[in-house]
């Protein structure tokens, strides 16, 4: 990777859009050991962090209504709305963390009074479970059961980052388990039309270092290629069994992300046969973006324009303990990262 | 919150499952992935198994996690 890099003898950005490769990348220092032209950015690897602001509010509106309760996975209970998060909600007792798709269903048929929205947020790995029970809530009739669809594709994220809003990655370590179900094969549009190589790699330090030294050999050779260094687990192909279910009740549509703006097919939205379940069309919400907290930089942070530090708010009134924006609140988000693992790198103020 | 755990299959009738990860058990559907076999490694993510896994690939996951939750203090989070 040393000698690879050195022959670049220019700057070399890789970015990790996998919020289990960043804490695994900070956890095990790999960054102390890269060459010094070597720069990681931690890109929109974290559903939580990548959550539109919108979104958030929209599930706190629906919180507040007493005919609700908002099944979610642990992960987004503390994301901060425009005056509360979800786990302020929690003491109403209408708000369940639940740990799988399928606690949610029950949920919904342990209370036939209360229609139960199911906060289904996550990438391409998530969405099955989904499909899952929203065809079983079908078959069964649970009519008081609907979800929040705020699904994300990563692919689709990877190709706005290149077309405009940070040009400057030069490769990307693809996320692994995202790749269990889309298959490596579906990264190959980012090579051949950006020219940029992409490794897919497992989450172990040395998977990780074998992943970023494929990329540093292939760009000193100038020859973009998609590769798996992960073949124990992932296939080129995927899991053709959940994609299946996933074409079968989702559609892709226009979908706004977190610092990336609206991107074209991003977003899993149910289809016309599912959508009795989709709790957009049932409480008549469209979706729009908020405004998000004023001084927060999540947005640049996850298009890798900048690094956690630079962010006025960070460490300072931005923590785990008391976040402001995604990325400090998810233990995934590179906020958070670098608040446990890298803060002897802040640049004083 | 796409990693997955890999898990043992222990138990299994149709496609629900009761899956083992270092000594915790938990329920798991096999929906997603029909061809699992009772004492299978699977990677398991938010209640359903997505792969079939190797042992040596599941042990270093393991290590991974224990080490992820160590860092992570946030409460009732996802395993997944």
């Amino acid at each position: 990777m040393t000698a690879a890099c050195q022959s670049l003898g220019r700057r070399i950005n890789i970015m990790e859009v996998c919020g289990t490769h960043t804490v695994s990348i900070f956890r095990n220092g790999i960054r102390s050991i890269l060459p010094r032209n070597l720069k990681l950015l931690s890109g929109p690897g974290c559903p939580v962090c990548v959550t539109d602001q919108g979104y958030v509010d929209t599930v706190l509106k629906l919180a507040d209504r007493s005919d609700c309760i908002i099944a979610t996975y642990g992960d987004m209970i503390r994301v901060p709305g425009k005056d509360h998060s979800l786990e302020t909600r929690q003491a109403k007792a209408n708000v369940k963390v639940v740990l799988s798709s399928e606690d949610a269903l029950q949920l919904a048929k342990d209370n036939p009074a209360h229609t139960v929205v199911f906060v289904a947020v996550g990438f391409e790995t998530t969405a099955p479970a989904t499909a899952v029970v929203v065809r079983e809530a079908a078959a069964e009739s649970v009519d008081n059961f609907c979800i929040l669809s705020g699904h994300k594709l990563v692919v689709p994220a990877m190709r706005a980052l290149l077309s405009g809003k940070n040009e400057n990655i030069n490769a990307f370590l693809c996320p692994g388990h995202v790749s269990v179900i889309i298959g490596y094969g579906a990264f190959a549009e980012i090579v051949e039309d950006f020219d940029r190589p992409c490794v897919v790699a497992g989450f172990e330090a040395v998977q990780i270092v074998e992943g970023l030294g494929e990329i540093c050999r292939q760009l000193s050779t100038g020859k973009a290629e998609l590769i798996s260094v992960y073949s124990a687990v992932v296939s080129e192909k995927g899991n053709s069994a959940a994609q299946r279910i996933v074409d079968e009740c989702f559609e892709s549509v226009d979908g706004y992300w977190r610092g990336l703006g609206e991107i074209e097919k991003s977003t899993l939205r149910l289809n016309d046969k599912y959508s009795q379940f989709d709790a957009f069309k049932r409480f008549d919400i469209s979706e729009t973006p908020s405004e998000e907290e004023k001084d927060c930089r999540c947005g640049e942070v996850l298009c890798g324009l900048i690094d956690p530090p630079e962010c006025g708010l960070f460490g300072q009134s931005c923590s785990p303990q008391e976040p402001v924006g995604p990325c400090m609140v998810s233990s995934e988000g590179a906020c958070a990262a670098w608040f446990k693992y890298g803060r002897e790198k802040i640049p004083k103020r | 919150m796409c990693l997955a755990i890999p898990a043992r299959i222990v138990e299994l009738e149709g496609d629900r499952a009761v899956v083992d990860a270092m000594g915790n058990c938990w329920k798991a559907r096999t929906t997603l992935l029909p061809q699992a076999k009772l004492g299978d490694l699977v990677l398991i993510h938010a209640g359903f198994a997505l792969s079939l896994v190797d042992e040596e690939e599941a042990k270093k996951t393991w290590q991974l996690i224990a080490e992820i939750s160590e860092f992570d203090d946030t409460p009732n989070k996802v395993s997944g």
